[in-house]
């Protein structure tokens, strides 16, 4: 087996795709855009984006099913969290109360889309309104602060959100270099394990020059980001939450029976369900999932913002989507994975940041960002017909 | 003799794969009516297409003379044009407009950018009247029956101008009085100095309208019978429609004892989930034995692959009633996960919209009726999963460069052998197999064959859906035979033959 180059341009565009936008705007930023502050802000402040595509995925793979709400849920969500901050109850009681009421919004929506077969678009589109009218009442439409700091650290608010560095490094954090190098160090084992078992087990294996350059690649990238964010303050604390989103959901994706059904709902109803999978069951736990991502990524929007006010989240949903559509999932189900909406989340981090620092008017990057959402979709459309 | 209105010469279409007509002649005389007759597959469709221009000019070979000029249809706009209207089995109609706008949907009255209602409803109720419909054009097409839904199309295509009216199974989903009301108008039509052609199963129809008949059969038309020379009996159009010997297409199978019996249906009746008042099984009584092939021969529409649904895990169907017993224990399945704990398979025959999951790999499809057997408390076991797909890849022979190659990338013979081991994989008792060979070639076949003679050796039941007649004799120990939702016929394989399972579904669908 050889490896053809036109077939690993083809998976990997989107990647290639985003190592241009990042050459693109650190040239036309005169090198600003690759500085460790601002590797650290992009993030931060899209850590809600990861979040919620992780959630939004498991939806779209179900058929392109959406959830138009999880903005509006992010912002009632945590509304109630910091309402009851407000009157002195323990953060970790808040935290569990709000990531309940996500789980809660999940059911209630998930729900009428699986059992009385509610379009997706209709239910989550009354979530919307429903949730964001709420998140007026449970704040009384009032800004409420939060002033917890242990919360606030936890969940990447205020300014000392990073993980310590044990060995006091004054300017340069060594915690944080050394986890890249770990990281990078458990990501080569476990490549090489996996080529080992599968050998002695007798399968075919890849070629070893492609599982080589993998390796590497990825470590380089992994270890260059972490000593890039050890120059600043070291790894905030939403990095890990995104992490544990993220290989959680990598995990269930694809190496669980749930997450194969999700494929399987998406590819083929019918014929999942007369393989005796109740796809009912299958909607319920997209949705349900969706509403535990909304709760966790209200807690870090309003960590971050050290507030809660009624306007917030709003377009979170539509950030979500883009990034699973540009990640590569179809907008028709059954095709999707967690690298992929990393990639689509990083691809709208960079153009967002990047057309700030440049200083162009926010109008005009909603239009770029417009205009991205659409060219991914048209490939997807393409590439898919090309196939047949 | 009257003039020749068209003439196909030397028609051969080509599918990828597949010669769907082949050297094709066939004619029609001005005012009659020509029957077109054929197995399911042989080609009757694929004619009528080619002659509507739905696969237009050039896609095909040979000539289409129609009205002395040879046409060369981009469309069915240009055919129209002509007078040649195509009705086709499923009505073409849009239930939430009314029978007017149906009519004259884009072929508008009036101006573009301002249609006349009243010239619309007018021309309407004038053609209604002409095909026997009282209701007013203005009612919603979904407020009428399907019988009356049947001549609004016909309506729509005089509206056309037709000429040459080609009407494909306009029957199927009529009763008895509709469709005798149908083939009286045709007749009425005729006095008029219409033309027309008709595709049917229902070869008392044909006795009863045509004045011609074609035989199709393997993509060939076989002969053309002139009712009026000669006395046609239905008998006589049936051996021209299975015509073909049976040589040894089926593997042999050495005669194994049939144990005790596997499972035992009675009295089962299904209603339709939309049409809840409609039956589509009634009453039927069925059993199979361990070690036993039965076949279940039937036209499509006979409610085969209804029973077969409904009797798995009730996945068709409205008001299902019934016993069904599994080694002489009633049970109730409520769902296919019962079934297949029950140790039953339902293998369909729409692999494609029921079966795969056509965007995924071999392997995952193979497991996805049985992940239990792959994985432990959720987590799915790669390797057992890999090795799984490759045991089943290697015993039905499926032929694939990888069991990670996606279904949709295979042939449908690889397909189905796919579809086989998924079901294979839950290790059921009894498979019910619907239309097993569909859609794939000859050699396929016989592998698909050689499958099922090793799992009834292997002390399985399978319960064969087929409406291929060469298969079900050459392949069951025991026929039923299905018309109209009913069991019509039992017969032991070694006792029937293709006569006698047509004058089988024939006799019963006079009998009414």
């Amino acid at each position: 087996m050889s490896i053809n180059i036109k077939d690993v341009l083809k998976k990997y565009t989107m990647v290639l795709a985003l190592i241009a936008v990042v050459i693109f705007f650190q040239a036309m930023t005169g090198g600003k855009m690759l500085l460790p502050q601002n590797l650290n802000n992009l993030i931060s402040q899209n850590a809600y984006v990861f979040v919620l595509a992780a959630g939004m995925l498991l939806c779209i793979l179900t058929g392109g099913n959406i959830d138009l709400a999880c903005g509006s849920v992010v912002c009632f969500v945590g509304g109630i969290g910091a309402v009851l901050m407000a009157k002195d109850i323990p953060w970790i009681v808040a935290v569990v109360v709000m990531l309940i009421c996500g789980i809660l919004v999940g059911a209630w929506q998930g729900y009428w889309i699986a059992y009385i077969k509610v379009p997706p678009f209709i239910a989550t589109l009354a979530g919307m309104y429903a949730f964001r009218g709420l998140s007026n009442v449970v704040l009384n439409g009032y800004s409420v602060g939060i002033d917890d700091t242990t919360f606030l650290n936890v969940f990447g608010g205020g300014a000392d959100c990073y993980v310590p560095d044990l060995f006091g490094g004054a300017n340069f954090n060594i915690t944080c270099l050394l986890a890249g190098v770990v990281i990078a160090a458990i990501f080569t084992a476990l490549v090489f394990r996996r080529r080992i078992a599968a050998k002695t087990a007798g399968y075919s294996v890849g070629p070893l020059t492609s599982d080589i350059v993998r390796v590497v690649i990825i470590s380089v990238a992994v270890i260059w980001f972490f000593f890039m964010l050890s120059q600043y303050k070291g790894i905030p604390s939403s990095l890990i939450w995104i992490g544990i989103v993220l290989l959680t959901y990598a995990y269930i994706t694809s190496n669980t029976t749930i997450g194969r059904y999700l494929y399987a709902v998406g590819g083929n109803e019918k014929a999942t369900n007369l393989s005796g999978i109740d796809s009912r069951k299958v909607y319920l736990f997209a949705y349900v999932n969706m509403g535990l991502m909304a709760g966790l990524a209200g807690i870090l929007t309003v960590a971050r913002a050290t507030h809660a006010e009624p306007t917030f989240g709003q377009g979170y949903e539509m950030d979500a989507i883009a990034a699973c559509f540009i990640g590569g999932a179809s907008a028709y189900g059954g095709e999707g994975n967690v690298f992929g909406i990393v990639i689509g989340a990083l691809l709208m981090g960079v153009i967002n940041m990047g057309m700030s620092i440049m200083g162009v008017e926010p109008n005009y990057q909603k239009v770029v960002k417009g205009i991205v959402v659409l060219a991914a979709i048209i490939f997807d459309v393409m590439s898919t017909k090309k196939k047949k | 003799m009257a003039k020749e209105l068209l003439k196909m010469n030397q028609i051969t279409k080509t599918f990828p794969g597949v010669k769907a007509l082949d050297n094709v002649n066939f004619s029609v005389e001005e005012g009659e009516i020509h029957a077109l007759v054929g197995e399911n597959g042989a080609g009757k469709s694929t004619l009528m297409n080619v002659l509507s221009g739905i696969y237009p000019y050039g896609t095909y070979e040979g000539d289409i003379i129609y009205n002395g000029e040879v046409c060369k249809f981009q469309k069915i706009k240009d055919s129209e044009e002509k007078g040649i209207v195509i009705i086709h089995q499923e009505l073409a109609l849009v239930p939430q407009m009314s029978i007017g706008e149906n009519m004259f949907l884009g072929n508008e009255r009036g101006k573009k950018n301002a249609i006349n209602w009243n010239e619309t409803y007018g021309e309407a109720d004038k053609y209604l009247k002409m095909v026997g419909l009282s209701e007013s054009s203005r009612v919603l097409v979904k407020d009428i029956g399907t019988g009356k839904q049947q001549l609004v199309e016909i309506a729509k295509a005089l509206a056309k101008h037709a000429k040459l009216l080609i009407l494909d199974e306009p029957t199927s989903s009529l009763n008895e009085t509709d469709s005798k009301a149908l083939l009286d108008l045709m007749l009425e039509f005729k006095k008029q100095g219409m033309t027309m052609i008709i595709i049917t199963h229902k070869l008392n129809e044909v006795v009863y309208v045509a004045d011609k008949i074609t035989v199709v059969r393997d993509g060939s038309t076989v002969e053309t019978l002139d009712c009026h020379t000669m006395e046609i009996s239905e008998d006589r159009i049936i051996r021209g429609m299975v015509g073909r010997e049976i040589t040894n297409r089926f593997p042999k199978r050495e005669a194994i004892d049939k144990g005790e019996i596997n499972m035992e249906v009675k009295d089962w009746t299904v209603y339709h989930p939309v049409y809840t008042e409609r039956k589509v099984v009634d009453n039927v009584n069925l059993n199979v034995r361990k070690g036993e092939v039965v076949g279940i021969y039937g036209l499509m529409g006979a409610g085969r692959t209804e029973l077969a649904m409904s009797i798995f895990g009730k996945s068709y169907g409205s008001s299902i009633s019934g016993v069904l017993k599994i080694n002489g224990k009633e049970v109730d399945l409520k769902n296919p996960r019962a079934a297949i704990d029950e140790k039953l398979a339902y293998v369909t025959e729409d692999r494609k919209g029921n079966g795969l999951v056509l965007s995924n790999s071999i392997k995952v499809n193979t497991s996805l009726a049985n992940m239990k057997g792959v994985s432990e408390r959720g987590i799915i076991d790669a390797d057992k999963e890999y090795n799984v797909a490759e045991e089943y890849r290697d015993k039905l022979n499926t032929k694939t460069p990888s069991v990670e190659q996606n279904v949709g990338n295979l042939s449908g013979g690889n397909q189905q052998k796919v579809l086989l081991a998924k079901w294979m994989y839950t290790d059921p008792d009894i498979l019910i197999l619907d239309e097993p060979t569909r859609g794939i070639d000859v050699g396929a076949k016989y592998e698909i064959y050689c499958i099922i003679n090793d799992l009834v050796r292997a002390g399985k039941s399978v319960i064969m859906i087929s409406s291929e007649l060469p298969e079900v004799l050459g392949m069951s120990d025991r026929i039923y035979i299905m018309n109209e939702g009913k069991f019509v016929g039992e017969m032991k394989a070694d006792e029937a033959t293709q006569e006698k399972i047509m004058s089988c579904i024939l006799q019963s669908g006079r009998g009414k």
